[in-house]
């Protein structure tokens, strides 16, 4: 099956059944795929004795963990063919995944991306603003996750601003002038939590108390990268949206679970506060102590498969997240497919040993 | 300036190439035409013509002549 056909199927409008089929089939071929291709993934299989004649479902594939792609260099095309490498948010001096992109690839992740955000903003493009500084998009041959966030969703943007400058300082001015501009349109907000949070909404508090106030009611804001700084300021979802209407009446708001090793495959957060898996790509919640799969309602480690990668073996992956899932195809928002929630970090502690020793048996 | 001309331009401006690269020009060919340059020739090319492409547009215009292709379309009536 090609990705072109999986592409055009509507992104929530699978059961359960037909889902597990279709990814079934499109991940065995990508682990036949990158067997083939990757030299070092073929390793891994061996030396786990899988065979993929025996896969019975795509929950039976071997997941990698997100920290091979900063231990060895993973790629299934010759080096010639890589367009871009992405590379994860990580701190100065943490080792960062490297993630190989050819122009198949790439395309094919700015394809499945739009095609998931259209069902949540329509496919019509709006007035964007960034909340970021311009600088974060410079470097453009090495992509962070950061840049690669903004530039895959600024092509809902028909005109762009960035709501901050390089210091990180709200652009009071040029803000109220596009939305001066564009008063009574839909204006699309794009960002990353903790950055909307602390540039963005504490700026937006400290001008209201000075009379300065910003309608962004018809405002529709995607945000993403992660709670943890807010969860260490006591800033739950609720106090998030509550507290951002509040300030700017802004109230559609949409949170998203992604990650630079499976880009374009976003997990949208819908109406009902709840993270959804697309046709694209699963989640599946694995007990931390053997690995089988969990129930709704128990917590465990974050598998993630998606269809899209060609170039590189990331299409399972075990993420060093933990969650929950909440039900699959009976959301009230009215999509199909499994929804969930991220309770956070795995502590690191507990996922180095494994994953360390793991990537460490194969260089 | 024609609609050829006007199309030219917002590439070579984008792209910082001369007219003799632009036939046959695909994305990712060049340095200058990756992600970040696509979204700048799209604003280039919307700014020229007074238009507004699809998102699905976007991610089509995949060479030179595949945009002549696009902006020819109804949605856009830009003839080239």
């Amino acid at each position: 099956m090609t990705y072109e056909e999986i592409v055009s199927i509507s992104p929530y409008s699978l059961s359960k059944a037909e889902k597990e089929k279709l990814l079934t089939e499109r991940l065995v071929e990508l682990t036949k795929l990158h067997q083939e291709n990757c030299a070092e993934y073929a390793n891994i299989l061996e030396s786990l004795d899988f065979d993929v004649d025996k896969v019975q479902s795509y929950k039976d594939l071997p997941f990698l963990p997100v920290r091979m792609f900063k231990e060895l260099e993973l790629k299934s095309i010759p080096k010639e063919e890589v367009i871009k490498t992405m590379t994860s948010s990580g701190t100065t001096g943490q080792a960062v995944s490297k993630i190989y992109l050819d122009k198949n690839t790439s395309s094919n992740q700015q394809k499945t991306m739009v095609k998931i955000v259209s069902e949540f903003t329509g496919s019509g493009r709006m007035p964007m603003i960034i909340i970021d500084c311009p600088s974060v998009i410079k470097n453009r041959a090495m992509f962070s996750a950061r840049g690669a966030g903004i530039l895959g969703f600024s092509i809902f943007g028909s005109k762009k601003i960035y709501a901050l400058d390089d210091d990180m300082k709200l652009n009071i001015e040029e803000l109220k002038a596009f939305l001066e501009k564009y008063q009574g349109q839909r204006i699309f907000l794009f960002g990353f939590t903790f950055m909307i949070w602390q540039h963005f909404y504490k700026e937006l508090v400290r001008l209201k108390e000075e009379g300065i106030v910003f309608d962004l009611s018809q405002g529709v804001l995607i945000h993403g990268g992660g709670w943890k700084k807010l969860v260490s300021e006591a800033v739950s979802e609720e106090d998030f949206h509550q507290r951002l209407k509040d300030v700017c009446g802004l109230e559609s708001i949409h949170d998203y679970y992604g990650m630079v090793e499976q880009t374009g495959c976003i997990y949208m957060e819908c109406e009902c506060s709840h993270l959804h898996a697309s046709i694209f790509s699963d989640v599946i919640i694995r007990n931390p102590k053997d690995f089988s799969e969990c129930g709704i309602g128990e917590t465990g480690i974050i598998q993630v498969v998606s269809t899209i990668p060609e170039s590189y073996p990331g299409h399972s992956l075990l993420t060093e997240d933990e969650g929950v899932l909440l039900g699959e195809d009976d959301c009230p928002c009215g999509r199909m497919g499994k929804y969930f929630k991220i309770n956070g970090r795995l502590k690191n502690a507990e996922i180095r040993g494994c994953s360390d020793t793991y990537a460490d048996k194969f260089k | 300036m024609t609609n050829l001309e006007k199309y030219n331009q917002a590439f070579i401006d984008s792209f910082e190439i001369t007219e003799d690269q632009l036939a046959g020009l695909k994305y990712q060919d060049i340095p200058a035409w990756d992600s970040a340059g696509h979204m700048g020739l799209i604003s280039a090319l919307e700014d020229a013509f007074d238009i507004m492409m699809d998102t699905d547009d976007i991610i089509d215009f995949s060479s030179y002549e595949k945009g002549k292709e696009i902006l020819a379309k109804d949605d856009y009536g830009v003839a080239i």
